[in-house]
């Protein structure tokens, strides 16, 4: 095969994408967890994560950059070197939700959760599992699992609908949680729009694969599910 | 890939260089001793001549007919006789030689008949002089009637050198690159537009220099002159293409078979004569060569 | 005929045999009018064959044959009754070694409208020969020695002097064979810039070896390869908007040669 050393730095890429997804599950699972757990040390830990992701974000991109530069690629590696482009920043995003989960842990400081958490780590399993799955589809360019994981994306916003009730709820009886109650929507719409994203991850990766671009039709609309 | 590449360093080369270079030098000073050969001959045959005839080059020599005293011989009636050759050569031989080099070159067919014509123009051009001679004696003097014209003697030197004019003309007309009559092509021109204002136009100094040397070759022939029956004492101007001639070499070759010493230095005198003429031409088609050819 | 009609060229079965060998095998394309049409393909697969079966320049070479029809202006220019000498006027071509005639720069205008029965006065010619320089983007360089030599001018300059001198006779197409791979990189691009220039007015179909010139200067793309590798024939496998060839091609095979995976 000509161009070997091509096929491998591009390879080195996917491997990339696949190490920084990797982190970002670990963020995300780890901020539910701290949330849960009222551990603010573990979501201090998470701010440093969200640097080095945000490192790697830019180091991948600035390599699909060169690449592009001095190798001019053509279709299939053109259609993939553009997907990593953006499937780096989705994660980046991805992680910044992680983030958010944990400065609001952190706000939320000697407070306790206006109730356990049941649903939301569910929700971030769920979230994560379909990250996980849609990023071996990507390094496999597995394209029939990238078109089936998007659906699942519906059971995520089941959840999101049943914490949003159960919420709501909490707020008709007692006014006064409104403040918690709140910070606990705000995680679990953060969980939501993680799984939006995963949508986006395979988007690119059917693209890669039969260099169609077109959007599949699943909530990416967070208040269809309400 | 690591067997491969210990393997490579093992080998090691026995340079010999001195040896080399001895057996280079040795064959040079051979080519030298080739070369220095071919000119001292050259210069003895200069010198020699030069010795003999320089004395005789005055302008008796160009004015006066020939005469049974050689003080009172001249070259006038060989002089016109090469001169006039030429010129009636030329006159026939450029058009049809080039003409069909052309022909040849550019718009004959690739088939059988042309590849027989091609191989025996080549072969016409290596046929021994006299041949022409024959020929001509058969065809013109006798066949046609002309005599021991000049104009017989003209046809038969345009036979001689009608093959070489061709080939150099088709050297000529194929060392103008193809790109060329590909760009005249492709503007709509006809092949026949392509030629004449491309191909002829670019090659012409070399068919120019090619017609030249030819016609050096020509002024030089004895062979088929004698044989159609050139070997004539005149000692009357050239009143016409169907009067009986002479040329320079014929005038020299008769000098020189006659006993009396004098007309031996008269003759030398006439090859001095004849050696300039030919030194000139050959000059004259150098210089065409590197003014007007067109470097691609 | 139909002369705004979107095709202006259209090949039809075309085979293009030297001798016994099949060359180039069942062409089947349409050319867009004022559009940039590459050919590209691996070598040997019949690029340059199939771009001189455009304007006959393949019968110059005594064992050429053409079966099939192409289709100028809805006309078949293999139709007996067609002079080759009128299709090259009107379907020009550009070489890949710039080969401007060893005249003068005016010269080398002037002549291609001379022979083709320009019989104007000698300042309209001096205004058709300023023109073709001008479209060629030469002018410029040129005017203050127009009676210098052809061969006198750069690579560059040489070859725009040949896209001036096919454009003065006002050909319908050019075809351009390599017409930069000759030339240095500015030189080149400059060559590309005035192709964008002549397509307003010319339609225009280009053989290049370097992928990357036919990504940036062509609208449509005809990808070439041997059909396999027992009969040796160059066919055109796809043939499509450029953007699609490039980004996501049908054919596994130009996929692999786009991206550079060929062989």
């Amino acid at each position: 095969m000509l161009r070997k050393t091509f096929a491998q730095e591009l390879q080195q890429l996917k491997d990339a994408i696949v190490e920084l997804g990797e982190i970002v599950q670990k963020m995300i699972m780890q901020s539910v967890t701290a949330l849960r757990n009222r551990d603010i040390q573990s979501s201090k830990e998470i701010l440093e994560l969200d640097k080095e992701v945000n490192k790697r974000r830019y180091e991948i991109e600035n390599q699909v950059l060169v690449l592009i530069a001095t190798q001019q690629p053509m279709a299939y590696d053109l259609r993939l070197l553009a997907s990593i482009l953006e499937i780096a920043g989705e994660l980046e995003r991805m992680g910044d939700y992680a983030k958010g989960i944990a400065h609001i842990n952190i706000r939320m400081g000697d407070t306790p959760l206006v109730k356990p958490l049941i649903d939301i780590p569910r929700m971030a399993e769920k979230s994560c599992d379909m990250l996980s799955r849609a990023l071996q589809a990507f390094l496999h360019e597995d394209e029939q699992a990238a078109k089936a994981i998007p659906r699942e994306d519906d059971e995520v916003d089941a959840l999101y609908l049943q914490v949003y009730r159960e919420l709501m709820t909490f707020l008709i009886q007692d006014p006064t949680t409104i403040e918690r109650a709140n910070w606990l929507l705000w995680a679990a719409h953060n969980l939501e729009r993680v799984a939006d994203r995963v949508t986006n991850i395979c988007e690119r990766t059917i693209y890669v694969v039969n260099g169609v671009l077109r959007e599949i039709d699943s909530s990416d609309d967070e208040f269809r599910a309400l | 890939m690591t067997a491969i590449t210990s393997s490579l360093r093992d080998i090691t080369f026995e340079q010999q260089l001195a040896q080399r270079q001895r057996r280079g030098k040795i064959l040079e000073i051979a080519a030298l001793i080739a070369i220095l050969l071919g000119i001292a001959m050259l210069l003895t045959l200069l010198v020699d001549v030069v010795i003999d005839g320089l004395p005789w080059l005055r302008p008796q020599l160009f004015t006066e007919f020939p005469s049974r005293f050689p003080e009172k011989s001249g070259l006038r009636s060989a002089i016109q006789g090469s001169i006039w050759l030429m010129v009636f050569t030329s006159i026939m031989v450029i058009p049809i030689g080039v003409g069909a080099g052309i022909y040849l070159e550019e718009f004959a067919p690739r088939n059988r008949l042309t590849e027989f014509i091609e191989i025996n123009i080549a072969n016409l051009a290596g046929v021994p002089s006299i041949i022409y001679g024959l020929l001509g004696l058969g065809l013109f003097v006798r066949g046609l009637g002309l005599g021991r014209s000049l104009i017989a003697g003209a046809l038969t030197m345009t036979l001689l050198v009608l093959p070489i004019i061709i080939v150099t003309t088709r050297e000529a007309i194929r060392a103008v690159p193809r790109s060329i009559r590909l760009a005249a092509l492709a503007l709509g021109a006809s092949q026949w537009e392509t030629a004449r204002d491309h191909v002829l136009v670019y090659s012409m100094p070399a068919i120019l220099t090619g017609v030249i040397l030819a016609m050096s070759r020509a002024i030089g022939e004895t062979a088929p002159l004698i044989t159609i029956g050139a070997l004539t004492y005149i000692a009357f101007d050239l009143r016409g293409p169907l009067d009986i001639f002479t040329v320079l070499p014929i005038q020299i070759f008769n000098w020189v078979s006659l006993p009396q010493k004098g007309f031996h230095d008269l003759a030398a005198a006439g090859i001095i004569v004849l050696l300039v003429l030919l030194l000139s031409m050959n000059a004259l088609a150098i210089w065409l060569r590197n003014r007007l050819f067109i470097r691609w | 005929m139909n002369e705004n009609s979107e095709y202006i060229l259209e090949t039809r079965n075309l085979n293009l045999y030297y001798g016994n060998f099949l060359a180039v095998a069942d062409v089947n394309i349409k050319i867009r009018r004022h559009q940039i049409t590459a050919i590209i393909g691996p070598s040997g697969c019949g690029k340059s064959t199939l771009l001189r079966a455009f304007n006959r320049m393949n019968e110059l070479v005594p064992t050429a044959r053409t079966e099939g029809e192409i289709l100028f202006n809805n006309e078949n220019i293999y139709d007996p009754s067609i002079d080759p000498v009128e299709v090259r006027r009107r379907i020009g071509m550009v070489f890949q070694k710039p080969n401007p005639f060893p005249k003068s720069i005016y010269e080398n205008i002037a002549w291609g409208l001379r022979i083709n029965g320009f019989r104007g006065s000698k300042s309209e010619l001096d205004d058709l020969v300023e023109k073709a320089l001008r479209d060629a983007a030469l002018w410029d360089e040129v005017k203050d020695k127009l009676d210098q030599s052809g061969l006198s001018l750069s690579g560059g300059q040489q070859q725009r002097l040949c896209i001036a001198r096919t454009i003065a006779v006002r050909p319908e197409v050019i075809l351009m064979d390599e017409p930069a791979s000759a030339l240095d990189p500015i030189a080149t691009l400059r060559i590309e810039e005035l192709m964008q220039e002549l397509k307003k007015n010319y339609t225009i179909i280009i053989v290049t070896h370097n992928m990357q010139q036919a990504a940036r200067v062509s609208d449509y793309t005809a990808m070439m390869m041997l059909r396999n590798h027992e009969d040796r024939s160059g066919t055109v496998i796809e043939f499509d908007r450029t953007e699609v060839i490039f980004t996501n091609p049908r054919d596994k095979r130009t996929q692999d040669y786009v991206t550079g995976r060929f062989g």
